[in-house]
């Protein structure tokens, strides 16, 4: 399985998500923010970091780029696609989720393992995980704090679509203390915490970030099986 | 020359941080009667002929403001003396 990690300029975590995919077991291709083309990848990551330098808002010229432009084609037609970080805030602005993420209330930066709960394990980066499970990985953001009107909120609890939310302590003052969503098909998920970096006993805080990448691997897995072999594009 | 102006605010049910966190700091320059501030963005655009209104618009509509959180107002700057349209 081919999971494509873009780089923008600005894009920090572009190399660590990349590693992340292959210790999953996937063969991952490098996509270049000016390149519209997906090079055949069966998923795509969008890193965290800091695209165009965050100006205007997070994510709103990076939703502009080629490769953005395919990516919001092919997530339409069900490419599975996990923002992370600067990741969701595109996502966000690209339309492909709904809500904003804005500035921490507390206007620190913050940077520390979190403890997160896995609401919905419906979606292709999730299913590995068991509902209600509890894991640790680390957040690192300046603006992580999810807002959306109350009707989209509770639209989003009704329709099962919070993919997981902050426990022992809200590091960012999202609403209802949001941490991940997903769109109605299951196959994008924005994501605020990092789980590229809870990947390797060396270097994280767990190895519970592998769960998103392995899930992604078991849903491509599945949907080849039950349908015909082709390309997302 | 004639520039568009946009102006760009957080919609009044979303908390502004940056906004509270300069209220809370006017108390110690002694004022003391400001109840609420609220922090926006203020965006010039320069056509290269005339302001085209209805293409600021768009603009604004697609990138300079985020329709989820955000208002937008906007209006043409004639040199010093502002015009609203």
């Amino acid at each position: 399985m081919r999971i494509g990690v873009v780089t923008f300029p600005g894009s920090l975590d572009d190399g660590d998500a990349a590693r992340a995919a292959r210790i999953a077991g996937a063969d991952v291709v490098r996509l270049w923010h000016g390149d519209p083309d997906l090079h055949g990848v069966d998923a795509v990551v969008l890193p965290g970091g800091f695209s165009y330098g965050d100006a205007l808002r997070c994510g709103a010229i990076a939703r502009f780029a080629p490769v953005m432009e395919t990516i919001v084609d092919a997530a339409r037609g069900g490419l599975p696609v996990l923002g992370i970080c600067n990741g969701f805030q595109i996502l966000c602005e690209a339309h492909l989720l709904p809500g904003a993420l804005t500035r921490n209330q507390h206007l620190h930066f913050r940077n520390r393992d979190q403890f997160l709960r896995v609401e919905s394990t419906d979606t292709a980066w999730t299913n590995n995980f068991t509902g209600g499970q509890e894991i640790l990985i680390p957040v690192k953001n300046g603006e992580g704090c999810f807002v959306a009107d109350e009707r989209t909120l509770d639209q989003l609890e009704a329709e099962g679509r919070v993919v997981a939310r902050y426990i022992r302590g809200n590091p960012n003052g999202s609403q209802r203390d949001i941490a991940a969503i997903t769109n109605e098909a299951g196959n994008v998920v924005g994501i605020m915490p990092h789980p590229e970096h809870a990947v390797e006993q060396l270097t994280g805080p767990s190895l519970d970030g592998l769960g998103f990448f392995t899930s992604v691997l078991r849903a491509l897995a599945g949907s080849t099986a039950g349908a015909q072999a082709g390309g997302h594009q | 020359m004639a520039r568009v102006v946009v102006d760009v605010m957080l919609k009044p049910e979303i908390l502004d941080p940056q906004g509270q966190a300069v209220a809370n700091a006017l108390p110690r320059l002694g004022v003391t009667d400001v109840s609420s501030v609220r922090i926006g963005r203020r965006i010039e655009i320069e056509f290269a002929g005339a302001p085209d209104l209805d293409r600021a618009r768009e603009i604004a509509d697609k990138l300079l403001a985020n329709p989820v959180i955000e208002d937008f107002t906007i209006h043409v700057h004639e040199d010093a003396s502002a015009e609203v349209v």
